[in-house]
């Protein structure tokens, strides 16, 4: 038995480590970025665990039925929309609580999932894998982020363009407006309820390309137990961020390595409580947001309901 | 968690009439698209809907001794749903139940070995040790909510998972929860079994047995009703739940209401699943804790009060009926389509009812708009 210094060494000179907390800091990214955009908009999205577990089987079967990854990515979008429709027009449409319907989503999605999925089966497989010459050559780092499944790359567009959408598009400002003082953007023209279904429906969007990522990058199949609670790890992502994109994303890198750490240990054979393994993401969670939740400041909307006329 | 909700007073009998038809039209239509689609995907996935339905009538109610059974279920389903419209009084949103489930039925099951009264007497520990584990395990979202301002939506949540490997740590130590290796035998995760004196009672009526748990759900249910509707703490609870800024000013400390209804919220599931542990029944371990116990009783509950928002009597009939779907789907296998579909079925269910107040308060709106619009 090695001394826990070696350890962490071991563990931070493993390509391995690396290449996991890649994976799994992508499918948080995929979650966090959607929902980062939700909740400028004044929607904490809780049905994301929903748009994963939803755009993750949908991409399933459109993979089964096509032998295409570019038609399952689209079916997963498909799926992660679907579950967008119904958080976004029943609470911003109808006015019913967003959380109640979120959570009815996350129940009702995994018990629909579960069931399809005994009763077709798709059959998957992992994306081709593109390597990035030269970068791909980089130690440590390289091979994660530069030799992944092709649907990985889709990440280092997905989050500038939206940076650009909220901080530097009309759309973005009456979004953020939206989250902010809905009141006043009511007032100055804006259809407050029409962002926030907006948003939602972005999530819905890059959440199901999680889903999607999830199956044909990550795990290489489907199963009703594929996600996991991570989609509430990306919520905490985006807490942990303090409600920027950059925070955000330090998040996903964050609650990550606590994920890839997790597998490493045991792969390089070192024994630790299995009970604490398990549950060390969702510590490491707890923790990051006990830390600096109260230091950030939410939209100041976020969470509650818009009606013109009342408060 | 409250909605604003513009009234308008009926100015005729005929108005409340109307608004009544409207109601239940709305309620028919979104509960018929609900059942709709779920006979639909039995359909589409080559099953029959009316074997399926059938099953689920005999494994809920039409079999002899499926009653007690079903009730039961109804009875933690019943207490995790009262302990959640506390919490939803109060304006917070629990959604880590099955963990506090969980938890609390873990600590009454190392209590209730460590007590040596009287049976009646050690009953009712097990419950209150059940209680207070519960209430402990939400405490800490409490806790991080008040004192450090993390969402408890989140936090209740990854506590589940949390909760689940506490749990099976204790699973692995005789002097936490497992039982020792003789009165095991082959058999991994199990704790010792309650004596026999120690058991919740389970009377019999009309050849059904079940557990006096459904009782102290309906006492409780009374109970609670009374104490938001009638005394100082539910309305301060109300008040904080519907705007925290006038509570502030009226003196209610948001911290001490705030994690005491949290904390109550988890008092109530841990109450559910010290009552699972006393009160025995096929379903839920004979007795016994052991890994995987709440068995999905908290999230379950936790959609029971999804449904019934914050009426405490609606929560009795409400529970009863997702306890039917519960175990009717355990003879919904042999007619060849997964028992999962009730699982759908209760999710389409909760959204279907959450359609029609919502529809409800936007056309309040409307008419409130109207109506003012022609005094001007």
């Amino acid at each position: 038995m090695s001394s826990f210094p070696e350890a962490v060494y071991d563990i931070f000179t493993s390509n391995s480590t690396y290449i996991n907390a890649a994976l799994f800091g992508g499918l948080l990214a995929f979650a966090a970025t959607g929902e980062w955009v939700a909740e400028r908009a004044g929607t904490l999205n809780i049905s994301v665990e929903a748009m994963l577990l939803a755009g993750a089987f949908t991409s399933a079967v459109g993979y089964d039925l096509t032998d295409s990854v570019v038609v399952a990515l689209v079916a997963g979008i498909l799926g992660g929309m679907l579950v967008a429709a119904i958080q976004a027009e029943m609470s911003h449409r109808l006015s019913a609580d967003q959380f109640v319907v979120g959570l009815t989503l996350n129940i009702l999605i995994f018990g629909l999932t579960g069931f399809l999925d005994r009763e077709i089966d798709p059959a998957t497989k992992t994306a081709a894998r593109w390597t990035v010459p030269i970068l791909n050559k980089v130690p440590l780092i390289g091979k994660a982020l530069f030799g992944q499944p092709w649907p990985f790359y889709l990440l280092y567009v997905l989050i500038p363009l939206s940076w650009w959408l909220v901080y530097r598009t009309r759309w973005g400002l009456e979004l953020r407006a939206a989250g902010e003082n809905p009141q006043s953007a009511d007032v100055s023209g804006i259809d407050v309820n029409r962002r926030r279904r907006q948003a939602v429906y972005y999530a819905g969007l890059t959440s199901g390309l999680g889903g999607a990522f999830l199956v044909f990058v990550q795990v290489g199949r489907f199963d009703d137990s594929i996600v996991g609670g991570r989609g509430f790890i990306a919520i905490a992502a985006v807490i942990f961020g303090g409600w920027t994109l950059r925070g955000t994303i330090l998040g996903c890198v964050v609650f990550a390595a606590a994920l890839s750490f997790r597998l490493s240990i045991q792969g390089l054979g070192y024994q630790v409580n299995n009970e604490l393994l398990q549950a060390l993401p969702f510590l490491v969670t707890i923790l990051g947001m006990a830390l600096f939740a109260h230091r950030v400041r939410p939209p100041a909307a976020l969470a509650r309901p818009f009606v013109r006329g009342l408060r | 968690m409250s909605t604003g909700t513009a009234e308008v007073a009926p100015t005729s009998k005929t108005w409340r009439r109307i608004r009544v038809g409207e109601w239940l039209v709305l309620y028919a239509l979104s509960i018929s698209v609900a059942l709709l689609i779920a006979g639909t995907l039995v359909e589409a996935t080559g099953g029959d809907w009316l074997p399926v339905l059938s099953a689920l009538l005999d494994g809920s109610v039409r079999r002899p001794g499926r009653w007690g059974e079903t009730l039961g279920v109804a009875g933690p389903l019943l207490l995790v749903a009262l302990g959640t419209v506390v919490s939803a009084k109060a304006g917070l949103v629990n959604i880590g139940q099955e963990g506090q489930l969980l938890f609390g039925a873990a600590v009454a099951t190392y209590f209730s070995f460590l007590i040596g009264g009287p049976g009646p007497l050690n009953v009712v520990l097990i419950l209150l040790f059940g209680a207070i584990g519960g209430a402990a395990w939400a405490g800490i979202a409490a806790g991080l909510r008040y004192w450090r301002g993390v969402p408890e939506v989140l936090s209740t949540l990854l506590l589940v998972t949390v909760s689940i490997q506490t749990v099976a740590y204790g699973m692995r130590w005789e002097w936490l929860l497992l039982a020792p290796q003789s009165s095991r035998g082959n058999r991994n995760q199990v704790s010792k079994q309650l004596a026999s004196n120690n058991r919740l009672p389970r009377p019999e009526i009309f050849g059904n047995e079940f557990p006096l748990t459904v009782y102290i759900g309906v006492v409780l249910a009374l109970l609670l009703a009374f104490g938001l509707g009638r005394t100082v703490w539910g309305l301060r609870l109300r008040l904080l739940g519907h705007n925290p800024r006038v509570a502030k000013r009226c003196g209610v400390s948001e911290k001490v209401f705030g994690a005491g209804a949290l904390m109550i919220s988890g008092g109530f599931a841990g109450l559910a699943g010290g009552a699972m542990l006393a009160g025995g029944g096929f379903s839920f371990g004979n007795y016994q804790f052991m890994t995987g116990f709440s068995d999905n009783i908290g999230w379950t509950g936790l959609l029971v009060a999804l449904v019934v928002r914050e009426r405490v009597f609606l929560a009795v009939p409400v529970a009863f009926v997702f306890a039917c779907l519960r175990t009717g789907s355990s003879f919904v296998g042999s007619t060849g389509v997964e028992g999962r579909i009730t699982d759908v079925i209760q999710g389409l269910l909760v959204l279907a009812l959450l359609i029609p107040p919502a529809v409800m308060v936007l056309r309040n709106i409307r008419r409130a708009r109207a109506a003012a619009t022609v005094r001007v």
